[in-house]
């Protein structure tokens, strides 16, 4: 026996409301990703909690792909974030105000 | 209450506090550091709600893999802790805060008002045998695109970030 389902879907909820708030609030590229992969990871458990509750694996079948998704993300969102800081020397989301390429 | 529910609920603290401190320190390394805590909080959760395979996947994948990558970019580009400013401070985060907590008050009396889930969880485990037939049984399809995008992934990462890059943007 464990806790009520409510509750792991209200610590997911939580959860996924601080990455986002973390990825619209931060400035530094970096902490934009961290607010994103809170938020994958919240979402995976939300996945296993409901694979657990309705007694099917799809739930948890699911959180594989999350986990595909946040590695595929986070390494051309990483790249990005070189190549942004060799053209314009800084990693702060204010500091791209140029159009030009 | 029994043994897993005292376990889960530590963890859950233990998982909140991480990952506040996590999202409100300056110093990127510092948020990277109290985020592998969190996602070690994390992967016991997993195992408790019967995922065992995916409690080490997260722990292989994210507090090992994405969190060293992340790492190793703070390093690379030399990232300083941003500066304070009192001001910018609170025009960021007010928005950002008000909005987090209404959606977060009504998906909380959402999930609270229906009374089926309330349902206690039973203590159930999907081996990784199982586990790993089911996917490649039912999902064979979708392990083939995943693969994919992994490699689109790779891709993109190298062409990004390869050396020979003209910093003017003309190549």
């Amino acid at each position: 026996m464990m806790a009520p389902f409510s509750h792991i879907l209200i610590l997911a909820c939580l959860l996924f409301l601080m990455g986002a708030a973390c990825a619209v609030a931060r400035r530094n590229l970096i902490m934009i990703l961290v607010g994103v992969e809170v938020m994958l990871n919240a979402a995976a458990l939300a996945f296993v909690a409901a694979s657990l509750r309705w007694q099917h694996l799809d739930g948890q079948a699911f959180v594989i792909f999350i986990f595909t998704v946040a590695a595929a993300e986070v390494a051309v969102g990483l790249a990005l974030i070189v190549h942004a800081q060799r053209h314009t020397g800084s990693v702060m989301a204010d500091d791209y105000s140029q159009l030009k390429g | 209450m029994t043994l897993a529910g005292i376990i889960f609920y530590v963890l859950g603290i233990i998982i909140l506090a991480a990952t506040t401190l996590a999202i409100t320190r300056r110093n990127p390394m510092h948020a990277i550091v109290y985020l592998v805590v969190s996602f070690f909080g994390m992967a016991p959760l997993f195992y408790l709600l019967g995922a065992p395979l995916l409690a080490l996947l997260e722990i292989i994948i994210y507090a090992g893999a994405i969190m060293v990558l992340f790492i190793f970019i703070v390093m690379m580009l030399r990232i300083e802790a941003t500066p304070r400013s009192q001001s910018r401070w609170f025009r960021q985060w007010f928005p950002a805060v008000g909005l987090s907590a209404i959606s977060g008050l009504v998906m909380i009396v959402l999930i609270w008002q229906e009374p089926s889930q309330q349902a206690v969880l039973p203590l159930a485990m999907a081996g990784p045998r199982e586990f790993g037939l089911f996917v490649f049984r039912r999902y064979w399809f979708a392990v083939e695109i995943a693969s994919l995008l992994l490699l689109v992934a790779l891709v993109g990462a190298f062409y990004l970030g390869r050396k020979g890059a003209d910093p003017e943007g003309k190549s």
